[in-house]
């Protein structure tokens, strides 16, 4: 299917996600696992980062959770297409919920890059952002330009959510920059650089 | 422009420390009860719509859940947790979310844990198949979860379909790391279910609460 989204020139990753997270302040950031999680942390990686390493299909509903605990902080998915794709059905239990404080943005380079980047779905047509707008999510677009990119992190820290972007990026595999893989420590340090030092005493 | 949210002005109030493990709540605890219109127990002859658990067990399970500061609480709706999840709906305090599929719940519960909230998953044992990779997350991370497990396929079944996993269920759990303690006696649900929160949230690990077929009744299709 020759649309636009197929035909123009892709985003290079790399420099999506530190637009994306350029300035972030008190943004809030899950990173699906693979190489959503090198590029948030090739971008800086941060206390309030929890980039994962399994979980596959879970990052959109931990954005959900997290939102949810915290509807003053603005919340950040940021996943790849594959991962995306494997948890559809929480774009739909984020729609009924509609958190004004959640963005899912997934880099989609059609590919599932850490298996040996076979085709992913979305490779043969299947429009995420669509599906995004049809569960319920208050905007959902399919982004092709930096231009775009750099509106779409406004729209994180500023919009009213849910929102939703789809964001073409080219499917070459880059340097891997690999964040902590020790689960309890990722989750402590988040804990603790979001809610203080009390955060192992809370009951 | 933020449009406001109710649930953000809900305070959070800390629950007062206790010795012991307490014995089913008293009485007059209990919030008062809603008007769920006709609910019948039979377990030897039920319909489909007489499939809830007694209002009772509910109630003191939703004041649980109150007493030990639970905000989100996430399903797939079943039968047997059908007026617990009324009394959360209607708990201006907690978040109740409508899952497409049991696994979000985990995850739900990964991003609640690293925002501060404590979440329970309710949930039918068929369910608890959905779920397994994304249980490896609460061991890897030391995050809690209580699930409140409703059984299927182990008393009076008439669902061929429902018999695996019902029979799977506890084992499944366990192979993932999860605390698993079954109630198959009415008085057992409220303190197992006491206890599995207060393992999970004190030792940072998951629980479950396997609640037998036998307390809620078999569906039997009318047949």
């Amino acid at each position: 299917m020759a649309t636009a989204a197929n035909t123009t020139p892709k985003l290079e990753r790399r420099a999506v996600v530190r637009t994306l997270l350029a300035e972030r302040g008190t943004l809030l950031v899950i990173a699906g696992l693979g190489a959503p999680a090198w590029d948030a942390t090739e971008a800086g990686d941060h206390p309030l980062n929890f980039p994962l390493w399994g979980g596959m299909g879970g990052a959109a509903a931990m954005g959900l959770g997290l939102a949810l605990a915290q509807p003053d902080r603005r919340v950040l998915v940021l996943t790849g297409d594959g991962e995306l794709l494997m948890g559809m059905g929480s774009l739909a239990t984020i729609g009924v919920q509609r958190p004004h404080n959640l963005s899912v943005v997934v880099l989609d380079n059609e590919h599932y890059g850490e298996t040996g980047m076979q085709p992913s779905h979305t490779k043969f047509g299947i429009d995420l952002a669509a599906s995004a707008k049809a569960c319920g999510f208050a905007a959902a677009s399919v982004v092709t330009s930096m231009q775009q990119v750099t509106a779409l992190r406004d729209d994180i820290h500023r919009a009213a959510g849910p929102l939703f972007a789809q964001v073409k990026i080219a499917a070459d595999k880059l340097a891997l920059v690999l964040p902590p893989r020790d689960g309890t420590h990722l989750k402590n340090r988040f804990r603790e650089a979001l809610l203080g030092p009390d955060a192992h005493f809370r009951r | 422009m933020q449009p406001p949210d109710a649930f953000r002005h809900i305070p959070r109030v800390a629950p007062a420390f206790t010795f012991v493990l307490s014995p089913a709540l008293a009485p007059t605890a209990l919030p008062p009860a809603p008007d769920y219109g006709p609910i019948a127990l039979s377990p030897k002859r039920a319909s489909f719509a007489d499939l809830v658990m007694p209002v009772h067990w509910s109630q003191e399970l939703h004041a649980l859940l109150r007493q030990q500061n639970v905000r989100q609480v996430s399903f797939v709706p079943d039968a047997g947790h059908t007026a617990l999840i009324r009394l959360c709906e209607a708990d201006g305090g907690m978040r109740a979310v409508r899952l497409t599929t049991e696994e979000e719940g985990v995850a739900l519960a990964v991003g609640a844990w690293l925002g501060g909230d404590k979440s329970v998953l309710l949930m039918q044992s068929s369910g608890v198949g959905n779920c397994i990779n994304m249980l490896s997350m609460l061991s890897v991370c030391q995050i809690p979860l209580t699930m409140l497990v409703t059984m299927r396929g182990d008393w009076a079944e008439f669902n061929p379909w429902q018999v695996p996993m019902g029979h799977a269920a506890q084992a499944v759990l366990e192979e993932m790391g999860v605390l698993v303690n079954r109630a198959d006696r009415e008085e057992d649900i409220l303190p197992l279910a006491e206890g599995a929160l207060r393992i999970s949230y004190n030792t940072l690990r998951p629980t479950a609460v396997l609640i037998g077929q036998r307390l809620l009744g078999a569906k039997t299709f009318d047949q």
